[in-house]
């Protein structure tokens, strides 16, 4: 085999030469000469609403050169939650991942630090609700940054008709479209009064008293409202005190006039007895309505989507957020900060919401009040209050303000529901509260 | 002894043929050949099951936050628990009540199976056999339809006979006895179709013996049967009582453990614990705690099997 040899002057020309075109080269850059970046999203059940995001992504993606790919990551049996936990085990992965409500801080150890793309973003879009920042910051560190893509208020959605002719309530006066509440009367007495009167008419409200999130979201904005926590934001465990004793007889009372069959309801079941047309109210995001939109156009022309009734110590609403994580092993961190500052622009935020049909709520304070809500019908302005475009509600979650490791634990084991349950099944009073306290001892593991 | 001059790379030679010729021997031994042709299913026992199970046992060590070793603290935080010996309590009479109830429903169908002329008998064994086929998340996902609790079918047609509608999945009885009926249900086909194996494989000669004897048909059951089928009995218990213990899916499908974590297995508490309240090392702990019932149980029915293999 013959080698031609290379002279001395020959690889000097060669090399100046090749030296001198990749100076004086226009910079080409290629698809990808950005690095890659791997988003694991959460699977968005109204239909359209990953395209509107998979555009927003690649728009981004195209004009900073990098090369994406994106995982839809559905929530139908905890499969997200799965996917979060065995990529915190394997730290390996996705380089964002869509994470709801409790995981941020469950796997703050993990987590890459966003401070420096919340600061700017809540300069330019408002300052977020005390959820957001309460799931999403430790320490004055951001652990992700919150995304509208399934973010959710669980607040009243009541049939107008059935409210007006059992309970002599006209939602719609009381939520106008396009103009504040009237809602100063709208206590949790008279949600229990409507709640009696609707029983009687044979149209009970659909309230579950589950273990799944939805029944757990609506005992933890009730128990708030009357102030009842079972661990302080200290980590005390506050059980025994004569505000949860009053949340507990509340309920109770609640209870003996909703359907008999409410402790097996899950996340599903309130949604089916609005559709089915068996209730006067249920208390959930507007996907039921968005169903019976579909199935039963007669029943959401009847819907109308509002504020929580105000208790003794305020007016509570749940509000569930996910958050956009970045994971410490990520290998292209700038470009997913970068990504994730685009994601949370206004323009993103309204396309995003729009796509989603107003299921969408953005967690700052300047982009709740975004024309999409306002246009949905029918009837036109149903989801008007959706996002509470007042700021008359304080937006909250089950078990805060504990520490949220440990409120974690009491969320996802449903003691408030339990609580309830037990109690108004005829269990004492002070045994439902030992019980309790019990249970919260055994969740300050750390 | 004999002296045999050679080159030091004729040793070389030698020695680097014997060496084929013992892998080429070994390589004929049958024994060599069973070996390679199960390797790649003990690399995938070793990758799927092995690893996780260490893997679970170190978890099982950890502190919540997974940052310090504390040996045997996560058990013995369990052992205080009355929610633990609630899922163990309600563990063991899931397992122990479907598997009796499996059994019983598997041995007499196998008994009707075997009696059917055997032209027909391979269409009623395929129907037989559809429970188990499909996968228990679908056909659990149907049940939960029939026992909904605002719509199940099983009230509707209780109401056409005016019998007021039963909480299948709200109230603690009825839904440890939903959860079971679906996993009996589920699971019957598979003893009846092991126990039809084994029916067939008596030799018709004892029952005509037994009946030359005057035996009736249920001392040809209890003299004949049943000391025939013991073995693939003993074994089918075990086996389901492994698979019904570590039961997740009719559960988490049907009840998620409610009301008032009164359905609640081991792997859908260990689930509930480690995945939806971040706490995984609990929750590897809870589920470890099914492999010493597990052992027990498995050490006694299999001393059971050997014994009697030794008597025969």
């Amino acid at each position: 085999m013959s080698r031609r040899r290379l002279s001395r002057r020959q690889f000097v020309a060669a090399t100046a030469l090749s030296s001198a075109a990749l100076i004086s080269a226009p910079y080409l850059r290629a698809a990808g000469a950005a690095g890659k970046l791997a988003i694991g999203l959460w699977d968005h059940w109204v239909p359209g609403a990953n395209k509107t995001s998979t555009n927003l992504v690649n728009e981004w993606a195209e004009k900073e050169k990098v090369e994406v790919s994106i995982d839809y990551i559905t929530s139908q049996g905890n499969k997200n939650l799965v996917t979060i936990a065995a990529e915190a085990q394997a730290k390996s992965g996705h380089d964002i991942l869509a994470m709801p409500t409790w995981w941020p801080h469950a796997n703050s150890d993990q987590l890459e630090p966003v401070n420096d793309v919340m600061e700017p973003l809540i300069k330019q879009n408002g300052a977020v609700n005390g959820t957001v920042q309460y799931l999403g910051q430790l320490e004055g560190k951001w652990l992700g940054v919150p995304t509208c893509m399934g973010s959710q208020i669980k607040g009243p959605c009541s049939r107008i008709d059935l409210m007006k002719r059992y309970a002599d309530i006209d939602v719609q006066e009381m939520y106008p479209a396009g103009s504040p509440p009237k809602a100063d009367n709208w206590t949790t007495d008279t949600f229990l009064k409507a709640a009696e009167a609707c029983h009687k008419g044979g149209y009970p409200f659909g309230i579950g008293l589950g273990e799944t999130s939805d029944s757990v979201d609506t005992a933890g904005a009730l128990f708030q409202s009357f102030g009842a926590e079972l661990v302080n934001a200290k980590g005390d465990i506050t059980v025994k005190t004569d505000a949860v004793r009053q949340a507990l007889e509340y309920y109770k009372k609640l209870i003996s006039v909703l359907p008999p069959d409410v402790a097996a309801w899950d996340d599903a079941s309130n949604n089916k007895w609005l559709i089915a047309g068996k209730g006067a109210m249920i208390l959930n995001p507007p996907s039921a309505w968005a169903v019976a939109k579909r199935d039963a156009p007669e029943i959401a022309a009847k819907c109308w989507t509002h504020g929580f009734p105000v208790g003794p110590k305020g007016r509570f609403a749940p509000f569930l957020p996910f958050f956009l994580a970045l994971w410490s092993f990520s290998k292209n961190k700038s470009a997913a900060k970068s990504l994730l500052t685009q994601l949370s622009q206004p323009a993103s935020i309204e396309r995003l919401v729009k796509a989603s049909g107003g299921y969408d709520l953005p967690a700052f304070e300047k982009l709740t009040t975004l024309k999409v809500w306002a246009e949905q019908e029918p009837p036109k302005g149903t989801l008007y209050h959706y996002p509470d475009p007042y700021h008359q509600q304080k937006l909250s979650i089950a078990a805060s303000p504990a520490p949220p490791k440990i409120a974690q634990q009491i969320y996802a084991q449903a003691t408030l529901t339990k609580m309830c349950l037990k109690y108004a099944q005829g269990e004492k009073m002070e045994n439902t509260l030992a019980w309790a306290e019990d249970q919260c001892e055994g969740f300050m593991r750390t | 002894m004999v002296d045999v001059a050679v080159g030091r790379g004729s040793v070389k030679d030698l020695r680097r043929a014997s060496a084929a010729t013992r892998l080429r021997y070994a390589l004929k031994r049958k024994s060599t050949v069973a070996f390679l042709m199960t390797l790649p299913l003990i690399l995938l026992i070793a990758v799927l099951v092995i690893y996780p199970a260490f893997y679970a046992i170190h978890l099982a060590t950890l502190n919540k936050s997974m940052t310090r070793f504390v040996g045997f603290g996560n058990f013995r935080f369990l052992f205080k628990r009355d929610t633990f010996w609630m899922v163990v309590e309600q563990s063991c009479i899931f397992a122990i009540t479907a598997v009796i109830f499996k059994a019983l429903i598997g041995f007499i169908v196998a008994h009707f199976a075997h009696n059917i002329p055997s032209g027909k008998q391979r269409k009623w064994r395929g129907m037989l056999l559809v429970p188990w086929v499909i996968p228990p998340a679908m056909s659990t996902l149907a049940w939960l339809w029939l026992f909904d609790p605002s719509y199940s079918a099983f009230n509707y047609t209780l109401g056409l006979f005016g019998i007021a509608p039963v909480s299948w999945l709200g109230e603690v009885g009825w839904a440890r006895f939903s959860v079971i009926l679906v996993n009996v249900w589920y699971g019957a086909p598979f003893f009846m179709i092991m126990y039809l194996a084994s029916l067939k494989s008596v030799p018709d000669q004892l029952y005509e013996a037994a009946a030359i004897d005057g035996a009736n048909w249920w001392q040809r059951i209890w003299y004949v049967t049943l000391p025939m089928m013991r073995n693939i009995i003993a074994i089918t218990t075990l086996f389901s009582l492994i698979v019904t213990f570590a039961n997740f899916d009719i559960v988490r499908i049907l009840t998620s453990g409610g009301p008032l974590d009164q359905t609640h297995l081991f792997a859908t508490w260990a689930f509930k614990i480690g995945i939806e309240g971040s706490d995984i090392p609990l929750g590897a702990s809870i589920s470890l705690f099914m492999a010493p019932i597990l052992a027990i149980a498995a050490y006694f029915i299999l001393r059971d099997v050997t014994k009697r293999g030794n008597e025969a």
